[in-house]
């Protein structure tokens, strides 16, 4: 069954927590205003990113996050060869760059992607069910819960977060079952979850912590989307 | 005899009045108008007050079903038409995630009226790009507790099913009540 829909009405955040919550494993679409992304996921997790700026072939996602210089590539190219684990092989076997280079280097090329795409306010999506990158593409599992949290503190547009959380005033937070132990969460995420208690509005929660109201909201929505808060409307 | 009021809400266009049509057994009282508004023309008419449709489960038990208005400037019909009720259904257009905003706020609504139980129809689910039922649970982060049930609203068998999961769920309640 596809997703269709448009980034307006249905954000990367909410998409991203659809894919996470459903351990959905397909291949998602987005097409912005100026660029494409493509994204991959098995079981909720996010495996694969590209956009249609570098196709996301291996060599061009190592050049971007600096572990590779434009005249490696340059020789790497030349080999002719178009499946990223001969492409890896090639790199390690020249020691051009490690295993752990290369795992990281998908890593930060990924996260790049789907993080920029936090900011997209516009544009379509589809999810298509059951399609997975290429065999010949290096995949890299990432937990989309951590992708969340930290995409949501990027979050710069006001009205979209005012728009989720209108009335801090009188709504309170509730910690739910998820365990934290997988979750990166920051020193002010600790903060605003220490003061966390049904008699404390959100507003209470920021004024204790010295936060104005665009930052728990960032803060608390990030939580919500990644499902570590709920919560509790009068 | 028991009757039993239930209401039919949802954001415009969907298939609340379709939903009721089908399954009624008197022909719907229905107060439709033709769509002024160029924004809203993704259909001919639309209901302004009520949809108004009877079904007689047996010798004992009768349903009546209302069914709200989708536009918002009719909105002050709904909070009338919740007084008595005994349950609600959301009805989602399952193919317009831009709608769901508005179905999300339209249960918060119900349920700040009466405590009462409710379910949530994923409507259109013949249409290709529907989303799931469970798509469309996460999407409207609806709890665990609250069923979430596919329906087609022309398709009197599936839209039998989704009335009776709430009938159970009045029944229940009134059950603990006593």
């Amino acid at each position: 069954m596809a997703l269709k829909g448009n980034l307006r009405d249905f954000s990367t955040t909410q998409l991203l927590n659809l894919v996470n919550l459903a351990h959905k494993t397909g291949k998602l679409s987005l097409d912005g205003q100026s660029q494409n992304a493509l994204l991959y996921f098995k079981e909720g997790r996010l495996i694969h990113a590209s956009t249609d700026a570098d196709e996301g072939h291996l060599a061009a996602m190592l050049f971007k996050v600096g572990r590779l210089t434009q005249e490696q590539v340059n020789t790497v190219n030349s080999q002719g060869s178009s499946s990223d684990r001969v492409m890896g092989k090639y790199l390690m076997d020249a020691r051009l760059v490690s295993r752990d280079d290369i795992v990281q280097g998908v890593k930060d090329y990924m996260l790049e992607i789907v993080y920029d795409l936090f900011s997209w306010n516009d544009g379509t999506f589809h999810f298509e069910q059951d399609i997975l990158p290429a065999k010949d593409r290096i995949t890299v599992p990432l937990n989309l819960d951590n992708v969340i949290l930290e995409g949501s503190r990027r979050i710069q547009e006001a009205d979209r977060l005012q728009d989720e959380l209108p009335d801090l005033a009188t709504i309170a937070l509730k910690i739910t079952d998820k365990p934290l132990r997988d979750v990166k969460l920051t020193q002010d995420d600790w903060r605003v979850i220490s003061h966390i208690h049904p008699r404390n509005s959100v507003k209470q929660i920021a004024q204790n912590n010295n936060m104005d109201e665009f930052q728990i909201r960032k803060i608390v929505y990030g939580m919500m989307q990644a499902g570590i808060v709920e919560l509790i409307r009068p | 005899m028991q009757t039993v009021k239930m209401v039919i809400t949802g954001p415009f266009s969907s298939g609340k009045t379709e939903f009721i049509q089908s399954v009624s057994e008197i022909d719907v009282v229905s107060t439709e108008r033709k769509i002024s508004s160029d924004a809203e023309r993704v259909k001919e008419d639309t209901t302004v007050a009520m949809d108004f449709g009877r079904i007689t489960v047996d010798d004992d038990l009768v349903l009546y079903l209302f069914g709200t208005p989708g536009q918002r400037r009719f909105d002050f019909m709904w909070e009338i038409l919740s007084e008595g009720m005994l349950g609600f259904i959301v009805l989602v257009d399952s193919v317009r995630p831009e709608t769901f905003r508005e179905a999300k706020h339209i249960l918060e609504v119900f349920k700040a009226y009466a405590n009462t139980p409710y379910v949530v129809a994923a409507n259109k689910q013949d249409l290709p790009d529907a989303w799931s039922p469970d798509d469309v649970r996460i999407a409207l982060k609806i709890e665990k507790s609250v069923k979430v049930l596919g329906c087609v609203a022309r398709d009197k068998e599936t839209v039998k099913e989704v009335l009776l999961e709430l009938l159970y769920s009045i029944l229940e309640n009134m059950q603990a009540e006593e």
